[in-house]
């Protein structure tokens, strides 16, 4: 569903994203995983189409569709979800009626009536349980004075309302306890299908007991370094990112010095 | 005086019996002190000190005709203006220009003690009780307090006795209507006697819309003690109406006033604010919006005066700029030696949507007493880009998240009307207004109205 070639960004003069190659099957979960400061955040932004970041070379297809000249509200309707490292708080947006907006617009796209009060508050409550989320919530602004968890969980109660076929998690579990995280996860899993893949983008290991991922790489300097089957996590957590800077930092200074000699 | 001046000061010269034939003693007796104060001075220069952005020989030199003969208009305001209110039902009256015009329906449900009148009628009823508070706060070292003192000759009084509660919403509107372009001068006189409760919504329509208008209008407010009043005034005008508003309020111990200064369509608008807290223990919310796009202006200068101490200010004003229109804040809180225990919080907050439109924002504090609380804050920026990047990961187009931020930058505004029934048609009006909608003041497209229902 989405096949990612040399994908270069850039944000102000900043170049982050240096050749991303990435392929992502349907009923596939792929990790993201990586240093601080590698990428990982910028790459969700790049695939959802945030204009702030520039993107300098390479293409993305998302169902043989070119990923890159959609706005992100197309990008939106045609299933691609990004859930926020930090959800955005909109005061005086009240949840019911984003969703509302939300769900509307994607069904205008495709040329489908809006739903009825009824059949929407119908959809509402039944997602909602999906992530356990309060129906205070609902009622609320979007994301203001919401805690950690709850924004968290309020994001993949978007992801079940917007029934995504590729969602990208990015850090979903930074910043929560274990409860939220398990909430959170088990969410994920229940929305999970064979039609639909995930990308988890997280710093640590510990999401990765919960959201079994298939497939893992690592994201260093802008660029996939390593991919690898789910041991490759453990491997991290008990290694750290140490052993793998180490050797890219070694290759790129014999690349440097290649080019340098030629 | 300003030439811009000359032509208002020969037309009472040559005109005054006439102006004071259709007039009253209590009104009348001020308008040579009005002249005379016009005579001998100069309308301040555009861009000095409070006048930054209002050119008021600008405003004031274009020829207008006013109705000093009180020819009365050709229009029904009863007919015209005849709405089944199934959500707000109010007492409802009209200012035709600047002619008092009733219905019967209008007295329908008034409680006794409560007089509303045209005000060249009350002065004749009551005079002492008009002399005793016609022009007796506005302060007529301002030009337009002088000028409209000097030519006017009817407006709305309302007059509520001690302990009398209106508990149905007061309506006003205002109509401009006319074939030729056309000065209003109109007044409004609140009295609130002690333990008194009303609430009044006055709504400004233009009905001609590419006629020529200005408004000049002066505002006084009696707030009693313990008496509790809240104005809504609410301008839905035209881009070639005008409006120089001066309000002045005078507040008792423990009254609680709320104004409410809403301006969702307009031409080029001036709003004043003069408050007062004469005795301890009294609150104020001075709130206010202003939508301005086009070439549209509003400018709002706030004066809130605490010369008595333990009172409360509350004083909010949001703007939305966009295009080439201009909007300006000028708020200043004062706070005497001997005010203590003032509380008083002034916010100006406002988003400017394009390139060319312009924010001009002065909030100040004057303090010589140091037991209070007071803060003072404003801030000019655009909509938050990751707001809208968010909004739009959810499907949302970028106009319909510019929108949804727009209202919901507004949203502190609405919900402090404290009116229920007002609150949500006025976030209607809001929505439809920064959806483009055009402004709904035909004959009666008054459905735009808050007083009204939509049109099914």
């Amino acid at each position: 569903m989405l096949k990612v070639t040399d994908l270069r960004a850039k944000i102000g003069d900043k170049e982050i994203l240096k050749g991303i190659n990435l392929t992502v099957k349907p009923g596939e979960v792929h990790a993201i995983m990586g240093p601080n400061g590698s990428g990982k955040s910028t790459l969700s932004m790049v695939l959802a189409g945030n204009p702030a970041y520039e993107v300098t070379g390479g293409s993305a297809e998302f169902y043989g569709k070119d990923l890159l000249s959609m706005p992100p509200e197309v990008r939106s309707h045609e299933g691609l979800f990004l859930g926020f490292q930090y959800p955005v708080e909109i005061p005086g947006v009240s949840m019911v009626n984003f969703m509302r907006a939300a769900v509307n617009a994607k069904r205008k796209y495709f040329n489908e009536p809006p739903m009825t009060p009824t059949e929407f508050l119908k959809m509402m409550r039944e997602k909602r349980a999906v992530v356990e989320l309060d129906n205070r919530l609902a009622s609320r602004s979007v994301n203001e004075g919401f805690s950690g968890g709850e924004k968290k969980r309020n994001e993949i109660f978007q992801m079940a309302v917007l029934e995504p076929r590729l969602s990208i998690l990015d850090e979903t579990d930074s910043g929560l306890d274990i409860d939220a995280l398990r909430i959170v996860a088990e969410g994920v899993n229940k929305l999970k299908t064979e039609n639909n893949a995930t990308i988890v983008i997280t710093h640590y290991q510990r999401l990765l007991d919960y959201i079994k991922p298939d497939i893992i790489h690592i994201l260093y300097k802008g660029r996939i370094v390593m991919t690898g089957g789910p041991e490759l996590a453990l491997e991290l957590e008990e290694r750290g990112y140490d052993w793998i800077k180490a050797r890219v930092d070694a290759e790129d200074a014999a690349n440097l010095g290649e080019e340098v000699k030629s | 005086m300003t030439e811009a001046l000359r032509q208002y000061v020969d037309l009472y010269r040559s005109h005054s019996d006439l102006i004071d034939s259709h007039s009253a003693p209590a009104l009348n007796a001020l308008r040579e002190e009005a002249c005379s104060t016009l005579e001998s001075a100069n309308l301040p220069a555009h861009g000095t000190e409070n006048y930054e952005h209002t050119d008021l020989t600008a405003l004031l030199s274009p020829d207008y005709g006013i109705n000093l003969a009180r020819t009365p208009m050709d229009v029904n305001p009863a007919a015209s203006f005849r709405c089944d209110v199934p959500h707000l039902s109010t007492s409802l009256f009209f200012l035709i220009n600047d002619t008092f015009a009733a219905s019967d329906r209008s007295y329908e449900g008034l409680p006794a003690g409560v007089t509303v009148m045209g005000l060249a009628r009350f002065a004749r009823e009551y005079p002492e009780v008009a002399a005793a508070h016609y022009g007796r706060l506005a302060d007529m070292k301002n030009p337009v307090v002088a000028l409209n003192t000097m030519l006017c000759q009817d407006g709305v009084v309302i007059y509520v006795r001690k302990g009398v509660k209106v508990e149905k919403p007061l309506q006003l509107v205002n109509i401009l209507h006319s074939g030729m372009p056309l000065m209003a001068v109109r007044r409004l006189l609140v009295i609130m006697e002690e333990d008194s409760e009303a609430r009044l919504l006055v709504c400004d329509h233009t009905q001609v819309p590419d006629m020529k208008f200005l408004t000049l209008q002066t505002v006084e407010i009696y707030a009693g003690e313990r008496s509790r009043f809240d104005l809504y005034d609410l301008e839905e005008s035209t881009e070639s109406t005008s409006r120089l508003s001066s309000l002045y309020l005078r507040q008792e111990g423990e009254s609680s006033v709320m104004i409410d200064g809403i301006t969702l369509y307009n031409g080029t608008t001036r709003n004043e604010y003069h408050t007062l807290f004469a005795a301890p223990g009294s609150e104020l919310k001075l709130y206010g919006m202003g939508i301005e796009d086009a070439e549209r202006s509003l400018e709002t200068y706030s004066r809130i005066a605490h010369e008595a101490g333990g009172c409360m200010t509350d004083e909010l004003f949001k703007y939305v700029v966009d295009d080439r229109a201009t909007g300006s804040f000028t708020g200043r809180i004062y706070v005497a030696e001997g005010a203590a225990k003032t509380e008083a919080y002034q916010a100006n907050r406002n988003i400017v949507g394009s390139d060319e439109a312009r924010m001009f924002a002065k909030p100040q504090l004057e303090i010589y007493n140091d037991d209070v609380k007071c803060s003072h804050g404003t801030a000019i920026g655009r909509l938050d880009e990751m707001q809208l990047f968010y909004m739009r990961t959810r499907g949302l187009s970028e106009d319909e998240a510019r929108l949804l931020l727009k209202q919901a930058f507004m949203a502190d505004v609405i919900d402090g009307v404290r009116l229920e029934v007002l609150r949500e048609r006025l976030r209607h009006l809001v929505e439809r207004r920064f959806a483009g909608e055009a402004a709904g003041c035909g004959s009666c497209s008054l459905h735009s109205h808050p007083g009204c229902a939509p049109q099914a």
